[in-house]
């Protein structure tokens, strides 16, 4: 299975703008390493479950219990733009 | 002229009515101070991690058994990948492959009959930010992102907007007797987006699919349904074509828009969320969560009338709001066996007047079942009138109190003592001279007017039922 | 005083029986990174006063009566580890500036310990790379040789504590990131078993994976900070809720009767010479002391960086989503849109292996791709677990090299990135089953370059590992 990765498409699905250099080198090098993980095609997986956790666990929860929450200044100290007590944005055009 | 058939799917969104979010201890309270709800979880700070709310889960479950869903055994939540400032993580811990409920559905009431609409799944997830729009910027508040949200996602069973109506208030009404959600349209409890689409009568194959977003209350979906309807047949009609995109609802311009923004193409990478370990549901588990249902408003309705002698009517109005229903079976229980009809009648007229006056539920005023039931009682005892018991009740409603106390200490008593009201209408017979004539001619009404009479003598407090009598025995003794 | 030596069990004893004091201590070791680290550039920050502070408050603390093997030592901490009021870049320009707003878990165990913390240790960025070359900082150097790498991702810590600028450190493994620099830099380095320690206020980089572990001098001391560490948290929904076994008891085991099994997998030509001498002299020694060599197989390690490059991106493109330039971190001057404030934010805040892996990862997850890439990866997976599982019923623990060579020069590592993963063969395959591991000094290149031994054992099977690689550590000890 030999392919072009759509990098372009790829880098706008993550918010990553790149440039027309990286795109180029991100292109071949990603296309190599696509090309070797591709390995795992070889395998018969029938009847095999995937693994989707790091163990085998199940129903862990937490009880429906306030914690009270911090001091907001300290998230809000970390804000690039505030707005009083928001975080500031710039104008967002449509409600989605 | 061509009969066009209608296609509706709905998408409820609906907050649970959980104390803390969906992941995090965070509190729900509607109302905090911007950005006071908040922690480096549901704020998706380096290194947070979710940690499933129980009660979430359980809430959902129990909205699944009442909606006759089928509850998955094991059940997982999937990260729905996609850029927004809404959405803290950048990505929405959701459910795409094991949803909590499958199946199952509701029975609404057409023209035509009853008719069920099936629903497909809920599933479980949380809610975003909100973001809050200026001039010339924007500002984010993250005091409700993370809010447990049951996902409701009906089949496109339903055929116009009145069918919509139905099955949103149906299933409002279902959610609210589970106790799992307040679903307050006001403060955003629940939410629906709609997939509509129209075929020419005769057509076999579905029309093209239009989803639309943004209706925040019941009024909102109706019209948006009905001016996307006109617009879709609009369109076939004159030959054209309709896009399959995402539209938004415009409640000022009363339209709907199509949606340009990148965000209509979206993909979302599910893939399973590694920080959430399975749910796996026992049989042990789901019958006690079964077992704690509360009744659905339609077997709610047959008990009542069966168990206190109300008619159907009656008991469709109270059982419309569960705490109306909770109100009258507490005062109708602390009242003698056979006055559940009194009961029903005085929360239908008086009660329903006061609390739609003063805007208040009927848990808000300071009216108790016991207080209702003890007028009740004191009525039907004979201890005070009607009309007494009318002027009681907005006071009780509004202060509180019990009317016993009231009566004791204001004298208000009725006078059932015939001495003392024989007294009364022979005053009034002789005052009114020309009323007894017209009765004596024939005029029974002038009776009723003697009547009235003694009462307002007696400053209300006499016996209605007895003074009447009284009235009638001495104009029949006058001849 | 000296540090660059000192155990962590030597510096508990010698605040014990007051040969010196947390403060004398602590400013021993800030001397050192004063005299050392304009070299090794292993730290990223140091908070001095802070540190001063917190050595006083312990010996305060002594003075009432507190105890511990922990109390007023210093710790250095990799800089992806949430210390409240205290930096957290992941050596990224992207979080440059931040300031950590609470206390990961592990974090706030050490301090509840009385540790002082020593500074913040430089990596790779968030966590993705084997030489500590793709911090976006400064690029560490190798305390055996200033020309080489000290290895990756934890490599700040791994030089830290090698170089004597630091008794003993915290570093990351997700596919070989404690066990790797802990081998190239000739100090002792533990990956735990997954869900044994807890990852809350650890900056994420692949989910399934991460764990945090302890950098120190001895295998001792492993088994101390790790006691420290371990343990069920409920801020994260992996952690077992398990007992924490004594994992000091569990050391002076002996190599007696141990079944120590040989995956032949590992044992490949492509492996460096002096490398597998070194390996192959300490597993002899093991044979001498009493230990049962069993030669196993792990038919599947062939697929396990492909498994792992799709499993580690996949997650690690949506936890690095959340670094658009809203809330904290990096964001770009004037955007024009939102999409902008993401694209370019992003842009500039992350380096050039970041964006890649952050490519890659959306590439196989993306529409159409899932069931042939990450579908795909997660049931291999399953077989590299099975795998372990079946060979774990033959001996009690592995032994294999921890990489291919020993540490290479700086820059060497190249334009080629397919190269550097491939370089991960022998360490991927533990995080993906979930498995501990750890990596001993045992022995060095005739150029004087560090080669460790790592030793693998079942999931929750700490006690066997450091078992064997204390008994290798007095056996061979580099």
């Amino acid at each position: 299975m030999s392919h072009t990765i759509d990098v372009a498409y790829v880098a706008e699905l993550a918010r990553l703008e790149l440039s027309a250099g990286e795109k180029a080198t991100f292109q071949k090098q990603l296309e190599t390493i696509v090309q070797y993980v591709e390995k795992i095609g070889e395998l018969d997986l029938a009847g095999i479950e995937p693994t989707l956790h790091g163990q085998s666990l199940v129903n862990v929860f937490r009880e429906d219990v306030v914690v009270p929450s911090m001091d907001r200044e300290r998230f809000l100290a970390n804000a690039p733009e505030r707005n009083g007590f928001e975080f500031k944005l710039p104008k967002i055009v449509e409600d989605a | 002229m061509t009969k066009y058939l209608i296609t509706i799917g709905l998408e409820t969104h609906v907050q649970l009515k959980t104390n803390t979010k969906m992941f995090c201890g965070c509190s729900l309270k509607f109302g905090a101070e911007p950005n006071t709800n908040v922690c480096p979880v549901c704020l998706g700070y380096p290194g947070a991690l979710p940690v499933m709310n129980r009660e979430a889960v359980k809430f959902t479950v129990m909205s699944g058994l009442m909606l006759g869903c089928a509850i998955n055994r094991h059940s997982t939540f999937d990260r729905k990948n996609y850029f927004y400032p809404d959405m803290s993580k950048d990505y929405q811990i959701s459910q795409n492959t094991h949803p909590l409920c499958l199946g199952g559905g509701v029975t609404v009431q057409t023209p035509q009959g009853a008719k069920r609409v099936r629903i497909n799944h809920i599933h479980l997830e949380e809610d975003a930010a909100k973001i809050n729009h200026y001039a010339r910027f924007s500002g984010v508040d993250f005091n409700r992102c993370g809010t447990p949200l049951m996902e409701i996602v009906s089949e496109p069973d339903l055929s116009s907007p009145d069918e919509a109506m139905a099955y949103l208030q149906a299933l409002k009404q279902i959610l609210v007797y589970a106790g799992v959600s307040e679903c307050n349209l006001e403060e955003g409890n629940m939410r629906s987006d709609v997939n509509i689409s129209v075929r020419p009568e005769g057509q076999e194959q579905l029309g093209t699919k239009v989803e639309i977003k943004n209706m925040n209350t019941f009024k909102g979906i109706y019209a948006a349904l009905e001016y996307e309807i006109a617009r879709q047949i609009g369109t076939v009609m004159r030959g054209g074509v309709i896009v399959q995109e995402t539209r938004r609802w415009d409640p000022d311009l009363g339209e709907t828009q199509s949606m340009r923004s990148k965000e209509n193409a979206h993909d979302y990478r599910y893939f399973p969320e590694p920080d959430l370990v399975p749910v796996a549901l026992d049989e042990a588990l789901v019958a006690e969560w079964r077992a704690a249902l509360p009744e659905l408003p339609a077997a709610r309705r047959e008990r009542m009338v069966a168990e206190y002698g109300i008619p159907e009517y009656d008991a469709g109005v109270l059982a419309d709001a569960k705490e109306n229903a909770d109100f009258f079976e507490a005062a109708a229980r602390a009242c003698a066996p056979g006055l559940g009809k009194t009961v029903s009648n005085w929360f239908m007229t008086e009660i329903m007047r006061l609390l739609s006056e003063s805007g208040k539920t009927v848990h808000a005023c300071a009216l108790t079942p016991a207080a209702l039931a003890e007028l009740v009682t004191l009525v039907d005892r004979r201890v005070i009138n009607g009309p007494t018991a009318k002027e009681l009740l907005p006071e009780l409603f509004r202060d509180g109190g019990m009317p016993e106390a009231l009566v004791k200490a204001r004298g208000l008593g009725q006078v059932s003592d015939a001495g003392a009201l024989v007294a009364f209408v022979d005053q009034v017979l002789a005052e009114n001279a020309k009323s007894v004539a017209d009765y004596q001619a024939g005029k029974k009404a002038a009776a009723g007017f003697l009547v009235g009479q003694v009462m307002k003598l007696s400053k209300g407090k006499a016996d209605p039922q007895l003074v009447g009598k009284l009235v009638a025995e001495k104009l029949a003794a006058l001849g | 005083m000296d540090v660059s030596k000192i155990t962590m069990v030597e510096a508990a004893e010698g605040l014990r029986t007051k040969a010196f004091s947390s403060v004398e201590l602590t400013q021993a070791v800030l001397d050192a990174i004063e005299a050392k680290d304009g070299e090794l550039n292993a730290y990223l920050s140091v908070d001095a006063a802070g540190a001063l502070r917190q050595a006083g408050a312990a010996d305060a603390a002594r003075r009432s009566g507190q105890a511990g093997d922990l109390l007023g030592v210093p710790v250095a901490v990799k800089d992806l580890i949430n210390v409240e009021g205290q930096p957290c870049t992941c050596a990224s320009k992207m979080l440059e500036g931040y300031t950590s707003a609470y206390d990961a878990t592990v974090s706030a165990k050490l301090r509840a310990a009385g540790a002082v913390f020593a500074g913040r240790t430089n990596m790779d960025e968030f966590a993705m790379g084997s030489s500590t070359e793709g911090s976006a900082f400064k690029v560490t150097r190798n305390p055996h040789d200033l020309t080489r790498v000290p290895g990756g991702s934890s490599g700040g810590s791994a030089a830290a504590v090698a170089g004597g600028e630091a008794i003993a450190a915290l570093g990351t493994d997700t596919g070989g990131s404690i066990r790797q620099p802990a081998s190239f830099c000739g100090c002792v380095g533990l990956k735990p078993s997954y869900g044994r320690v807890s990852r809350y206020g650890v900056t994420a980089y692949a989910s399934s994976l991460d764990q945090v572990g302890p950098m120190t001098r001895t295998v001792e001391d492993a088994a101390v900070l790790l006691q420290a560490l371990a343990g069920c948290d409920p801020r994260d929904g992996t952690t077992l809720n398990a007992p924490v076994p004594d994992y000091r008891a569990a050391l002076r085991g002996g190599l007696k009767g141990l079944r120590i099994g040989l995956p032949k997998e590992y044992y490949i030509d492509g492996t460096d010479r002096e490398v597998m001498a070194c390996v192959r002299k300490a597993v002899d020694a093991c044979a001498a002391a009493g230990a049962e060599i069993v030669e196993v197989s792990l038919p599947h390690t062939e697929y396990a960086i492909a498994v792992y490059y799709i499993v580690a991106t996949a997650e690690a493109s949506a936890n690095l989503a959340r670094f658009d330039g809203v809330r904290f971190g990096h964001r770009t001057a004037q955007p024009e849109s939102v999409f902008a404030l993401y694209a370019k934010s992003r842009a500039e805040g992350f380096g050039t292996e970041v964006k890649r892996r952050i490519i890659l990862g959306t590439y196989v997850l993306s529409s159409g791709y899932y069931d042939a890439y990450y579908g795909r990866a997660q049931k291999v997976r399953t077989l590299v677990r099975r795998d372990y599982a079946e060979a774990f019923k033959q001996c009690d623990v592995m032994m294999t090299p921890v990489a291919p060579t020993p540490a290479y020069k700086i820059g060497e590592a190249s334009d080629d990135p397919l190269k550097m993963y491939l370089g991960d063969i022998f360490t991927v395959p533990a995080n993906l089953a979930g498995l501990c591991g750890i990596s001993v000094p045992c022995g060095k290149t005739a150029a004087g370059l560090p080669v460790g031994l790592q030793v693998l054992g079942p999931a929750f099977g700490e006690g066997a590992i450091l078992r064997a690689a204390y008994g290798v550590e007095q056996e061979v000890g580099a």
